[in-house]
């Protein structure tokens, strides 16, 4: 069978009629590709670029516009539920019952696919061996951790030895571990069993584990190759990370001393202390559930602390939040601004709540949409801008009342890899003009971006410092930050099971 | 057809932990049919009670005190003696007293030539009280005339030309209760079957979990039975508490045979079933389905199906509505066979067209699930 090609997709394309707007919106022209037997094939791309709406095409979960595809040498068009009952899905959110144990969601798949109870014990035995969740069958699957969620959707899906495995987006989310465990099974699992596995991907790095890379950006396929003949696309070239570290004046606008946070039992934030300078870019990092977001939303007096020392801007965030505040402009993970107003009615809304007068307003508005490239768009109304403009404005707006510290909250997460060195550019010119820039992002690789960073996991401050020296903390050799941070995260965790 | 068997009953076993495990679910289907049950039962009564009533007796004789004497130690009344109807006016307009009953001077002496007047003055903001009031009086007043006219018009004589009419006022304090208890059931089936099922399976459009158990042999048919037979189950729970509760606490009367509600409920149940999950199908969103859910079939029941008002005493166009929704003709089926009897013409035409409803929705319903995504 190898050699032989499992999905065949001609001249594919897919669009949708916008309700509101009722445009036409293009997700997929003109896509060409097949995918061979026996291997693990990634589709790469940023969010929006048709990911989704391709592997859902290969379900048979939805109908293209134009085109043939066919999957396992059945038409999915002709035949959806001959290829359903063949092939094995796991979509974004993983399609667990979050009510029903470990073992009740993979009993009600192992039924659904028909699996003789003969087979079952040593199946499942395998499977839970494999994903390490032997030990937690009794669990509600809601109450796994992110990664643990992502290891039972997988094993749902290899109930019986599908034809085919299609994974959409399964590391979305998931912290740097749990991804390199995944993708460590599925790599086994192809070498032992040849199974045949598409896999999407935001992760440009995942792309180098398969045999075959797919990439697709605003709807069109970009390359079809192997890693090796990719590395351009996967890899591209650092634009403006710094080179050295800044000297920077020791004044130092945020102060954090002893900072706790509990929720009920949980200590979500535990003992975290660092200062941060004036002019610096400080990156938060570390994977889901490990406090960044509570962190953050403490620094920005949106969150009070249960104890501990909390200075923004030299003024004591629990007697003077308000003061604070004006002090900080804030761009929150998803888009917040008002969709339906334009450019410059989001802007004139914002700056009446910031308080600026009408001649200031304007002022700053022109400033701000020259540094952003906006002014082209000022009517464009805020819902209708591609997702690295939507970004751009989102920052302009926080930055109408010229705030001395900016908060950004993974901003970077689901626009292309070009907006997001275009939007590095835009940071590191901000920091150069003295603004101190506080970041979450999840892409290690940003990290280098960052004067100093801070790894949180659990809640507690695992590493402060520069990349360079997180990197030198860490003992590992190469310069890939999400090795490093890896490694930090594991060497904490395995001291605390001691 | 084993396989189908299989997965059949791997969905039911699914969707019942799910439901045993998710409070809402339970807290919607049988926790609200006991809070409704005891709100309308006890909370709601359209008899009106302790009517707080001026009385202004400007002919103060035995004959005018024996006959407002139904006032004293009645539940239906609470008297305030006026000295003069400028008092009663002033009690009336500090919203103590919601109705004035002045007898004038010259009562007595005109009670002789059948020409006596009683003036009776009511609060008429809230019409439907002020009428409930006004029955009261009158009917406390006309019964005294009935049984006292031979002492002022002499023994027999013109006994035949007073008019009784008689009223519903003093009944038994629970009717009520019979008359909502019919309408509750309908309510909380639909609840039940329009409600929650249309929740449940707009959930797992919104979580992905059908997009799961789409790209698996199931067919739709076996996801639309799975979510039904649980739901259905869930609603006839609701129905049983109600009987239950309409026999031991509230004693309304089941004149029509039982096995016949059982059915009927059965065949409204199937129709709210096919909503609710055509909706849910339709939106693939929990908070749309339930806006839609509830607007769509919770409110018409409540309003357009004769449960609160009649539906021959609303305007035409209302009346036009009220008839193309399926509850209605379920209440009426309820209502005759609980108060009034096995009426076969009506239950054969009413089922009937409960056999079409029930076949358009669940046929909708599955016209509109498909194995498809957006």
């Amino acid at each position: 069978m190898t050699g032989k090609n499992v999905i065949i997709s001609k001249n594919i394309c897919k669009s949708f009629i916008d309700k509101r707007s009722k445009k036409e919106i293009v997700a997929l022209e003109n896509i060409n590709i097949a995918i061979p037997h026996g291997r693990l094939t990634a589709l790469v791309g940023p969010d929006g670029a048709g990911k989704t709406t391709f592997i859902r095409m290969v379900c048979g979960l939805l109908v293209p516009s134009c085109g043939s595809l066919e999957v396992l040498g059945m038409d999915v068009l002709a035949e959806p539920q001959a290829v359903q009952d063949r092939i094995s899905y796991m979509p974004q959110q993983f399609g667990l019952y979050e009510d029903l144990t470990v073992m009740e969601n993979m009993v009600l798949y192992a039924d659904l696919h028909n699996v003789p109870p003969g087979e079952r014990q040593a199946r499942f035995a395998k499977l839970l061996h494999m994903t390490g969740l032997a030990q937690f069958t009794e669990r509600l699957a809601g109450k796994l951790s992110g990664g643990m969620k992502q290891k039972l959707g997988l094993a749902c899906t290899l109930v019986r030895a599908p034809e085919l495995l299609v994974l959409d987006e399964p590391t979305v989310g998931v912290d740097p571990l749990s991804r390199r465990e995944l993708w460590e099974i599925l790599q086994q699992l192809v070498k032992d069993d040849e199974l045949t596995v598409l896999v999407s991907t935001a992760y440009m790095d995942e792309a180098d584990l398969c045999s075959k890379v797919i990439i697709f950006n605003e709807g069109k396929l970009l390359a079809e190759d192997t890693p090796e003949n990719l590395r351009g696309y996967l890899h591209p070239p650092k634009g403006v990370a710094f080179t050295g570290v800044r000297s920077l004046p020791d004044k130092f606008v945020i102060e954090v001393r002893n900072l706790v946070r509990k929720f009920g039992d949980f200590v979500a934030v535990d003992d975290v202390s660092f200062r941060v300078r004036e002019g610096e870019i400080f990156g938060l990092l570390g994977p889901n559930g490990a406090g960044k977001t509570t962190t953050f939303r403490m620094l920005c007096g949106l969150l009070p602390a249960s104890s501990g020392y909390l200075a923004v801007a030299g003024l004591d965030l629990r007697t003077a939040r308000t003061q604070a505040r004006a002090n900080i402009g804030y761009v929150a993970q998803k888009f917040s601004l008002y969709p339906t107003l334009t450019v410059d009615e989001n802007m004139n809304f914002y700056g009446g709540v910031y308080g600026l007068d009408d001649e200031r307003l304007r002022e700053r508005m022109t400033a701000v949409k020259e540094q952003f490239n906006l002014a082209e768009l000022s009517d464009k109304e805020a819902g209708e801008l591609p997702g690295g403009y939507k970004q751009r404005l989102s920052m302009a707006v926080a930055l109408l009342h010229e705030p001395r510290i900016i908060f950004l909250d993974e901003p970077t997460s689901g626009i292309d890899p070009v907006a997001r060195r275009n939007f590095w550019k835009q940071i590191t010119a901000l920091a150069a003009e003295g603004k101190t820039i506080i970041i979450t992002t999840h892409f290690m690789e940003e990290a280098e971006y960052c004067d100093r960073i801070m790894i949180q996991d659990q809640g507690r401050m695992l590493a402060l410092g520069t990349p360079k020296e997180i990197r030198e903390q860490a003992g590992v050799a190469s310069d890939d930050m999400n090795e490093a941070f890896i490694a930090i995260v594991e060497k904490s965790r395995g001291e605390k099971e001691v | 057809m084993s396989a189908f068997w299989e997965r059949l009953r791997a969905l039911l076993v699914k969707e019942f932990k799910q439901l045993w495990r998710d409070d809402s679910s339970l807290m919607i289907g049988i926790a609200v049919p006991i809070i409704l049950i005891f709100l309308m039962g006890y909370g709601i009564s359209m008899d009106v009670k302790r009517v707080p009533t001026a009385v202004v007796m400007e002919d103060a004789s035995p004959t005018v005190e024996d006959m407002l004497s139904f006032m004293q130690g009645s539940e239906y009344f609470e008297p305030y003696y006026a000295p003069s109807m400028k008092e009663a006016v002033a009690l009336m307009d500090g919203r103590t007293v919601d109705a004035i009953v002045r007898v004038p001077s010259d009562f007595t002496e005109s009670l002789y030539q059948k020409r006596a007047k009683v003036q009776i003055i009511l609060y008429g903001v809230d019409a439907s009280n002020a009428s409930i009031m006004r029955g009261y009086l009158e009917g406390a007043l006309s019964n005294w005339l009935v049984q006292n006219q031979y002492k002022f018009l002499g023994s027999g004589a013109g006994l035949g030309a007073v008019t009784v009419v008689s009223r519903m006022w003093f009944n038994d304090a629970n009717t009520s209760a019979w008359y909502f208890i019919p309408g509750l059931i309908v309510l909380i089936i639909t609840i039940s079957g329009v409600f929650l099922t249309a929740m449940v399976m707009a959930k797992e459009w919104e979580r992905g979990t059908l997009e799961a158990l789409f790209v698996t042999p199931v067919k739709v048919l076996e996801i639309l039975l799975s979510k039904m037979v649980p739901y259905f189950c869930v609603a006839m729970v609701g129905f049983a508490l109600c009987v239950v509760a309409s026999q031991l606490l509230f004693d309304v009367p089941m004149h029509g045979s039982f096995v016949v509600i059982l059915l009927c409920t059965m065949l409204y149940l199937l129709v709210a079933l096919g909503v609710g999950l055509m909706i849910s199908s339709m939106t693939k969103n929990q908070f749309l389905a339930s806006q839609l859910a509830l607007v769509l079939s919770m409110m018409p029941t409540m309003m357009l199906s004769g449960f609160l008002f009649d539906l021959r005493s609303v305007p035409l166009v209302v009346k036009i509505v009220g008839y193309a929704l399926p509850p209605t003709y379920y209440m009426q089926l309820l209502k005759t066979l609980f108060l009034a009897g096995n009426n076969w013409e009506l239950i054969i035409r009413n089922c009937s067209i409960l056999v079409l409803y029930a076949v358009f929705f669940i046929g909708m319903a599955f016209r509109v699930t498909k194995k498809r995504v957006g």
